[in-house]
C-alpha cells in the first residue's frame, strides 16, 4: 500500500529534515510537522554561542522561511502530542485535534535534565535548551557578574565561554574530573581546560552540590553550596546537565523503549508503520559494534532523517553514517568524527601550544575517531580516514613529521 | 533586498532575492537552490557549502579565516575563487552578486 499520510512528531533538526527531504524526494501525500515550540523551525546549536551572544538574528537561525512550508505544501502544527493509537493510527493532540497517518516518524527529541536540589527552583536558575531559555538569558548577560555552570558538557561550557567573555566570574562545577569527560579524551580535555582558565573560569571538578540559597530577602538564587562546605557566591546559575529522550509517547504507546525509542538498523520501531530518529531514537551503530545507542547531535538527526525519507520514497537502506559532532568555545572550535568509545591509546599531533591539534583515538590498534580542535582540515580527513580500513596504526602517527592530510591522500586506495 | 544569481554546474541559473546580513549559504537554502547542502547550518564546520565566488565580487568580502582556508583544502574542486558561502554576508551593496556552484559538495 503507498504511502499517502506521514505525520512527523517533532520540529527539530530531524523533523524539519525528514519533511524537506520527502519533497525534495518527490513524496506527494500529506505531510503534517507537529512541533511544540512557537515560530518556525530553527536551529539549535547557536542557542548558546552566536545566538546567545546576539552575533545572529532569530531569523538566520531559521532552517527555512514561512513561504517555504506553503510552497512545499508541509502544514506545521504548533501542538504538542497526547497519544498515539496505533491501531487507529492516529495522533491525539493536546488541542483536540486528530491527526491520522499512514505513517509515523517520531523526532521528539529530549529535554533537558532538570536540577533536583535544594533552591532549584529559585530565580535565575536557567537550563539552555530552546529558543525562549536563550531569550530569556541573552538580555541578562551583560549584567552578570557572578555566574555558576553545573556541568562542564558543550552546553556547559559554550555558555561558560561565552559568559567569560562578556566579563562575568564564572564557575564551572562539575561532578567528574575534566570539561567533556564523557565525550572526548584526556589531552583534548586538558586543552580546553586550560583555554576556559586562560578565559578566566574557575573549575571545580569532582564537585557535586549540596544546595542553591537565596539572600534570604528575595527568591532569587545567590549562592551555591557545594558538597565539599564551599559557598560560592552567584547572581545567576546556569546548568546543563544532560538530556532525557521524550520516550513517553512511545512507551505508553506500547512500542519498545529502552533508553529511547528502539529502531532496527532501518530506523523502524517495533511497529513497522513507525519510523523514529534523533535524540530520542536508539539505534544499533555500525561503529559501535552493532549495539544499540542514542546519540545527541545534529549530524545524527539530518542523516537519520535523510535514511527514513529515502526509505519512504523507495531508496531504502540501513542506516550507517559515521558519527560526528562539533562545539565552539571561545575561538576554539572542536570538530570530532566518529566514536571513542573503547579507546586505549592516543595520538596528539600538530601544536597544543598553538591550540591546533588533533587527538587520534584507537581501540586495540585500530584508528576509531579523531578530535580536532582549530584543525577542520584533519576533520574533513579524518571523516573520509572512518569511512575505510585505513591501516593507519599509532606507530604511524606517532612519526615526527606526521601529517594527517598527507598521509590520506598517500595512501587513498586505487579506485 | 539583495539580488543574487546562482549558476549550477550545469549552468541552471537560480535568481532569488535575499536580504542584507543573511550569509549567501542562506539565500541558497532559503530558496531551494540545489547544490548547497550546508549540512552543520552554517557554523564553518562542514564544507558542505562550497561556492565559486565571481572574480568582480570577490574582493568584497572578507578574507578566508585559518578554519575556512583549512576546510577549503577538503572540498572538492576548490579554485582560487573558492568560499565556504556560511562564511559569506551580504550587504546591500552587493546587488547583483552572481555565484557559481560546483558539481557537487
Amino acid at each position: 500500500m503507498s504511502i499517502q499520510k506521514i505525520v512527523v512528531i517533532g520540529a527539530g533538526h530531524g523533523g524539519f529534515q525528514v519533511a524537506a527531504s520527502l519533497r525534495q524526494n518527490g513524496y506527494q501525500g500529506a505531510l503534517q510537522l507537529v512541533g511544540d515550540e512557537p515560530g518556525l523551525p530553527y536551529q539549535r546549536p547557536p542557542l548558546s554561542k552566536a545566538y546567545m551572544l546576539g552575533k545572529i538574528s532569530e531569523t538566520a537561525m531559521l532552517f527555512r522561511p514561512a513561504e517555504f512550508y506553503q510552497t512545499e505544501k508541509i502544514e506545521l502544527i504548533q501542538d504538542s502530542v497526547l497519544s498515539i493509537n496505533r491501531e487507529a493510527k492516529t495522533v491525539d493532540l493536546n488541542s483536540g485535534k486528530v491527526l491520522s497517518y499512514d505513517h509515523l516518524i517520531i523526532a521528539s527529541g529530549a529535554r533537558n535534565r532538570l536540577l533536583t536540589l535544594p533552591g532549584a527552583d529559585l530565580e535565575g536558575v536557567h537550563g539552555i535548551k530552546t529558543r525562549e531559555d536563550a531569550d530569556v538569558l541573552a538580555p541578562l548577560l551583560g549584567s552578570i557578574k557572578k555566574v555558576a555552570v553545573i556541568g562542564a558538557g558543550f552546553i556547559g561550557l559554550e555558555f561558560a565561554a561565552v559568559a567569560a567573555a562578556q566579563g562575568a566570574e564564572v564557575h564551572v562545577i562539575e561532578l567528574g574530573e575534566r570539561p567533556m569527560q564523557r565525550a572526548i579524551s584526556a589531552p583534548m580535555s586538558d586543552v580546553f581546560r586550560l583555554a576556559h582558565e586562560g578565559w578566566g573560569v574557575k573549575f571545580h571538578f569532582g564537585t557535586g552540590i549540596s544546595a542553591l540559597e537565596s539572600d534570604g530577602n528575595s527568591d532569587s538564587v545567590a549562592r551555591l553550596l557545594t558538597t565539599d562546605g564551599e559557598a560560592i557566591e552567584v547572581d545567576r546559575v546556569v546548568y546543563g546537565i544532560g538530556v532525557i529522550p521524550n520516550a513517553e509517547i512511545a512507551s505508553e504507546a506500547g512500542l519498545a523503549v529502552d533508553n529511547g525509542i528502539v529502531v532496527d538498523e532501518m530506523l523502524l520501531t517495533s511497529d513497522p508503520n513507525i519510523s523514529s530518529l534523533g535524540d530520542v531514537a536508539s539505534f544499533p551503530c555500525v561503529w559501535f559494534h552493532g549495539q544499540h545507542i542514542r546519540l545527541e547531535s545534529v549530524q545524527n538527526a539530518v542523516d537519520q532523517a535523510r535514511t527514513i525519507a529515502a526509505r519512504l520514497t523507495d531508496n531504502s537502506a540501513a542506516y550507517k553514517a559515521l558519527p560526528w559532532f562539533w562545539t565552539d568555545q571561545g575561538d576554539l572550535k572542536l570538530q570530532i568524527a566518529g566514536l571513542s568509545i573503547g579507546c586505549n591509546e592516543t595520538v596528539v599531533v600538530g601544536s597544543v601550544d598553538d591550540r591546533k591539534l588533533s587527538v587520534l583515538c584507537f581501540r586495540d590498534g585500530e584508528l576509531i575517531c579523531v578530535e580536532s580542535c582549530n584543525r577542520p582540515g584533519d576533520h574533513m580527513v579524518a571523516r573520509k580516514l572512518l569511512a575505510r580500513v585505513s591501516g593507519l596504526t599509532p606507530d604511524i602517527a606517532k612519526a615526527q613529521d606526521f601529517d594527517i592530510k598527507a598521509w590520506e591522500l598517500a595512501n587513498r586506495p586505487s579506485a | 533586498m539583495v539580488n543574487v544569481t546562482f549558476i549550477e554546474h550545469n549552468g541552471t541559473e537560480h535568481k532569488v532575492t535575499a536580504e542584507a546580513g543573511q550569509s549567501i549559504m542562506q539565500a541558497a537554502t532559503f530558496n531551494q537552490v540545489p547544490g548547497i547542502s550546508a549540512d552543520c547550518g552554517g557554523a564553518c564546520a562542514c564544507a558542505t557549502c562550497h561556492t565559486y565566488v565571481d572574480a568582480a565580487w570577490a574582493d568584497r568580502f572578507p578574507e578566508k579565516t585559518e578554519i575556512e582556508t583549512d576546510l577549503l583544502e577538503c572540498a572538492i574542486d576548490v579554485k582560487e575563487n573558492s568560499r565556504l558561502s556560511c562564511q559569506l554576508v551580504l550587504t546591500d551593496a552587493m546587488d547583483g552578486i552572481v555565484i557559481t556552484l560546483p558539481e557537487s559538495q
